[in-house]
């Protein structure tokens, strides 16, 4: 359908067409991002002998989100006075605008998908990249020591673990020859990578970690060192679109994860192909969401040169290897 | 070449990982630190200028003020530096339930720092699952003493309440509990690799520096000087009770870490045998006049409370009040080693380094 | 600890055996005085009387020798203040000897201008002499049981009632040397001699007897608890008479040893005093003495010109090596400011109190800083509370109040400053 209208005519109905599809699309990412805080505030309060939202929407808190971004919406807009102005406004945007960029080329079922590009993976990864931009301009723009710290923090770190997270990936592309995500589900027709390439799993899900800014990669806004990191001097809705940001990214990175590693939408076996796609992809996709806020409630923090030590010392190396091995392989494989 | 230069940062007074007020001003160079300089005295009350013109029981819930985390052992120094003055013998029962209480506080301090240190290296839920138990002990000694956390228990020559009906059972129940706990407490952070990244050679200082800057208590044993005021200067009835002290010699916040869990299990051994050999019955307060009048002269008694050694000295003149009242406050003297810890470490150290040091605000600043 | 109770059964049984042999004694002796008494003199009475005698002088002694032995056996361990004691038993011992002697001498003084002039008379006298030597050694037994017991050596030349009291004197013996096993268990002795120093030093205050016998009853009471303690503090019905007996027992025991021995910190105080007029000169100190409210505390007032050498020569000698600051502080006398250390030594586990008295119009002291890194902050607070400036310290600020602060609140005479009022 997608596909159709990416090839018709341009126009004023086409845009009007997918405007509106946006829009759809970006609600159903505000919708999972209200309920995938809540899910974590109650699986966090589950794992700490905690009760979680239970107030605001019912027993179980299911409005309590809804009220937060409300109230974050209403709130006073304070921008420092010694804040560089127009920087500190568009970090918000530039750190939340890639976010949502890259939901367009995450192929959620086989018909569900906004932009089968031929480079999907590659634009994923590269689109991705620029959010840190926008953390290091908040971090800049705040004029607060904390923030810079933070922000400098932030570019340090994205760029230490995207290399070992694109590394990682190198093994799949070489197993299906292709960037396309649709074709890398399609490779996982009969085995998910997540068996091909465990290693290269194993290293992704901890670069997406440190890509996420996640405990206990959380160094950009260590809340028990740099008070809040770049986003200090944040509040109100331009805080609470880095907070989206954040949020949305868990998302995309769940879907990436789920669409590299776990089959994507494809039925854990054949015969239970009856289920249709988007469910499986949302049981999957839980499951990686779940694994995230598992690890948020049980690791302490990483300290920063350690957290470089690791990223280039061990995950680099062992994304090289991999690589090499998957080659090797391959070759043997295709002489039989 | 780029150039660069140092930058003042502010850590603190509000701060998450300063518990508290305190201020750490930093002179950095990126994330390393060139030098800190600790400011103090945001909460500073004047303890010993109030004491001045109070009755010595009157003073008794100032001290509850001071180390508020572990109230019981500053209630317990007050007395027995008066107590040391005026000769009183306190009775058994009396000196069972101090004892009792404060084990039960010193265990629930441990409590607190553990869970906070790891809060301050990133970790949310052990914090939550130390409160569970803190939760326990202070139920335990609100029913003793009415308070939470502000005791106001003890009083000269005794204390102030007796055990309810059942309390000792429950104190009995909870020993095994929180041994099964401090397994799980092992089992969750102990082990963990990157925990252990972040304290293994963190503030790391020797035997000789530690007794020159007249650190005590945790902080002391972690070098491997075998000293608790408990074993070897018996105050109270500790002279009974068969416990440890334990002992680490790395001198890093690891050792301290160890130290600290292993003085749980030494004050739940102790709170075990106290429970057993509990009297049945007896006196908690000794005879005492009913306006305390310390003897004209001074003393100083010290003993060992979570943080290290608290002191109490009291130069009386014969009257209702003290003359002049000081207490010697762990953390303030514990504190003082921080900048020399300090110096070459990133910001993400000083964290853990400070956490480690075990600091009391209320007590830093008297 | 097992070798402690050990030493504590070994007492016990000592003390039992010195009761049996007192007892023994006393009844030897008894029969020994009945026959002197009786008027028959020949020769058989005599000697069997002799022999008589002689097999009960000697099993005194035997006996008094082995419970002499077993006390040394045991005191040995145990602190000086038990050594005094012996020493002191001793002493009346011997004095009771000589008593003894001579009331040997008029016995045999008496026998001699006896009529009978037989052959025997040698072998008679011998035999009184033997007699008086048994009974001397056993008055001088009981003496020192009494003396050691209760130190009311008064009653004492009386024989009779020596022997009357002796069978209690030794089970008061018993119960103070039991308690002496429960105080040398209480820890290194330290606890022990705190305790009873305590007890002895508000004696000393309270000059009152009935003061004295309440006190000591509550030291009494503590001994009964620690020994409680030791036996799991579950006889706790059947201990009240037996405490009441030790409150008589730990009343005599404190007492005559208030007067031989201060304090067991005094050799301390005597060495630092002694260590130091040899290294730095006599004119040091201003006033030293053992701080009786402070747990026995030595304390040495230094004179203010002196203070930091005596401080430096306190950490580094070998013999003080006091290597930890516990505490600094100052005190505002109104008449002068006082500067309070507490210094303590982890190579000798010993605590030493320095005091200086400095001008309060001009309060400047040396700095400690650079010998204990931990003075820094004590003595920033000082400045910042009572105005002592110390010389020397690197960093002397308002630690607590800020710089902005007006006057010296722990001063007696200060005022608070506000700008509204």
């Amino acid at each position: 359908m997608v596909e159709e209208l990416l090839h018709s005519q341009a126009g004023i109905f086409n845009f009007g067409v997918f405007f509106l599809l946006a829009v759809v699309l970006l609600l159903v990412v505000l919708g999972f991002v209200t309920y995938a805080i809540l899910a974590e505030r109650k699986v966090m309060g589950f794992m700490q002998l905690r009760q979680g939202p239970n107030q605001v929407g019912g027993r179980w808190g299911l409005l309590q989100t809804v009220a937060d971004v409300l109230k974050l919406l209403v709130k006073e807009d304070t921008i420092p006075k010694l804040a560089d102005k127009p920087l500190f406004i568009i970090a918000p945007v530039i750190g939340f605008a890639p976010a949502f960029m890259v939901m367009a080329t995450i192929p959620f079922t086989d018909k569900l998908q906004f932009a089968d590009l031929s480079v999907g993976l590659l634009y994923y990864i590269a689109i991705s990249g620029l959010t840190t931009i926008g953390m290091v301009t908040g971090g800049w723009a705040s004029n607060n020591k904390y923030a810079l710290l933070g922000g400098m923090r932030a570019a340090a770190q994205m760029i230490s673990y995207e290399i070992p997270l694109v590394m990682s990936v190198l093994g799949i592309i070489l197993l299906t020859g292709s960037l396309n995500l649709n074709e890398i589900v399609a490779a996982q027709e009969n085995v998910w990578f997540i068996l091909l390439q465990p290693v290269a799993f194993i290293v992704f899900l901890i670069a997406s970690v440190a890509e996420l800014n996640r405990i206990p990669f959380d160094l950009p806004e260590s809340e028990n060192e740099l008070v809040a990191g770049f986003t200090t001097e944040y509040s109100g809705f331009r805080w609470a679109m880095f907070m989206l940001a954040e949020y949305v990214y868990m998302f995309a990175m769940a879907s990436l994860t789920t669409v590299l590693f776990l089959g994507g939408w494809l039925p854990l076996f054949s015969f239970l192909d009856f289920i249709p796609g988007a469910v499986w992809f949302a049981l999957k996709f839980t499951v990686v969401i779940f694994l995230l806020i598992w690890f948020r409630s049980t690791f302490p923090r990483i300290r920063a040169d350690q957290l470089m030590e690791f990223g280039w010392k061990v995950l680099l190396p062992v994304a090289l290897a991999n690589i090499f091995l998957t080659a090797i392989i391959k070759e043997v494989m295709n002489l039989f | 070449m780029l150039r660069t230069e140092e930058m003042l940062l502010n850590v603190g007074p509000q701060h998450p990982s300063t518990h508290g007020v305190f201020r750490l001003v930093l002179k950095i160079d990126g994330e390393i630190i060139k030098e800190a300089k600790p400011v103090i005295g945001y909460l500073h009350r004047g303890t010993e200028k109030l004491a001045e013109d109070l009755q010595y029981t009157q003073i008794i819930p100032y001290t509850d003020r001071m180390d508020y985390v572990s109230a019981m052992t500053n209630n317990y120094v007050l007395c027995h530096a008066v107590e040391t003055m005026m000769d009183i013998k306190v009775p058994e029962r009396a000196e069972y339930l101090r004892v009792i209480a404060m084990e039960l506080g010193r265990v629930a301090s441990h409590l607190v720092w553990w869970g906070t240190y790891l809060l301050d290296l990133g970790a949310t839920s052990p914090l939550l699952y130390a409160f569970r138990e803190r939760e326990m002990i202070i139920n335990l000694l609100n029913e003793l003493s009415g308070a939470r956390l502000t005791f106001n228990y003890m009083r000269v020559g005794g204390v102030k309440w007796d055990a309810p009906e059942g309390w000792i059972e429950k104190v009995a129940e909870f020993i095994p509990y929180m041994r099964e706990q401090l397994k799980g407490y092992h089992t969750l952070v102990t082990g963990n690799e990157i925990f252990l990244n972040r304290v293994k050679g963190i503030g790391k200082y020797t035997k000789e520096e530690a007794i020159n800057f007249s650190l005590s208590g945790a902080n002391l044993r972690c070098t491997g000087v075998k000293w608790d005021l408990r074993k070897n200067e018996p105050y109270s009835i500790y002279d009974r009770f068969d416990f440890d002290v334990p002992v680490q010699d790395g001198g890093d916040a690891w050792a301290r870490y160890q130290v600290r869990l292993a003085e749980i299990e030494e004050s739940l051994k102790i709170l075990e045998q106290a429970c057993e050999q509990f009297p049945a019955e007896g006196d908690i307060l000794a005879k005492v006049p009913k306006i305390i009048k310390a003897p004209k002269g001074e003393a100083f008694v010290r003993i060992e409370s979570p943080r290290g050694e608290i002191g109490c000295y009291i130069a009386s003149d014969g009257k209702k009040e003290p003359y002049r009242l000081k207490f010697r406050r762990p953390s303030f003297y514990n504190l003082q080693i921080l900048p020399k810890l300090l110096e070459g470490e990133s910001i993400a150290n000083l964290i853990s380094i400070l956490g480690a040091v075990d600091i009391i605000l209320g007590e830093v600043d008297g | 600890m097992s070798g402690e109770k050990d030493l504590e059964q070994q007492k016990k049984e000592a003390a039992a055996k010195a009761k049996a042999a007192a007892l023994a004694k006393m009844k030897a002796k008894e029969q020994g005085e009945a026959k002197e008494e009786s008027p028959a003199e020949d020769m058989d009475l005599a000697k069997q009387k002799a022999a008589a005698a002689a097999k009960a002088k000697a099993a005194a002694l035997a006996k008094m020798k082995a419970k002499e032995q077993g006390e040394a056996k045991e005191e040995s361990p145990a602190e000086d203040m038990d050594l005094a004691k012996q020493k002191a038993a001793a002493a009346a011992k011997a004095k009771a000897a000589a008593l003894a002697k001579q009331k040997a001498k008029e016995q045999g003084e008496a026998k001699e201008e006896s009529p009978a002039e037989d052959l025997d008379i040698a072998k008679q006298k011998a035999a009184a002499a033997a007699k008086a030597k048994a009974a001397a050694a056993a008055k001088a037994k009981a003496a020192a049981q009494a003396k050691q017991a209760a130190g009311a050596g008064d009653g004492d030349d009386d024989d009779e009632k020596a022997k009357a009291i002796a069978a209690a004197k030794a089970k008061a013996a018993a119960a103070a040397k039991a308690k002496a096993a429960a105080q040398a268990k209480q820890a290194g002795g330290a606890g022990g001699d705190d305790e009873k120093a305590k007890a002895i030093a508000a004696a000393k205050a309270k000059a009152a007897a009935a003061a004295k016998a309440k006190l000591a009853a509550g030291g009494a009471g503590a001994d009964d608890e620690k020994a409680k303690a030791i036996a799991a503090a579950k006889a706790k019905a059947a201990a009240a008479a037996a405490a009441k007996a030790k409150a008589a027992g730990g009343k005599a025991d404190a007492e005559p040893a208030e007067e031989k021995k201060p304090s067991v910190n005094q050799p301390y105080l005597d060495k630092y005093v002694k260590v130091i007029n040899e290294n730095l000169g006599s004119d040091v100190l201003e006033d030293y003495y053992i701080n009786n409210l402070s747990k026995d505390v030595p304390t040495l007032i230094v004179k203010a010109d002196y203070y930091y050498k005596l401080a430096e020569f306190l950490k580094y000698n070998e013999q003080l090596g006091f290597d930890y600051l516990s505490e600094l502080h100052g005190t505002d006398y109104e008449t002068h400011m006082e500067v309070y250390v507490h210094l303590f030594s982890y190579k000798n586990t010993q605590s030493v109190a320095l005091k200086v008295k400095i001008d309060r119009n001009e309060p400047t002291i040396d700095s400690l800083q650079p010998l204990w890194e931990g003075a820094n902050w004590p003595e920033c607070e000082a400045y910042d509370l009572l105005g002592i400036k110390f010389k020397n310290h690197p960093n002397l600020h308002r630690i607590m109040l800020g710089e902005e602060w007006v006057g010296y609140p722990l001063r007696k005479d200060y005022e608070p400053y506000d700008v509204e009022v």
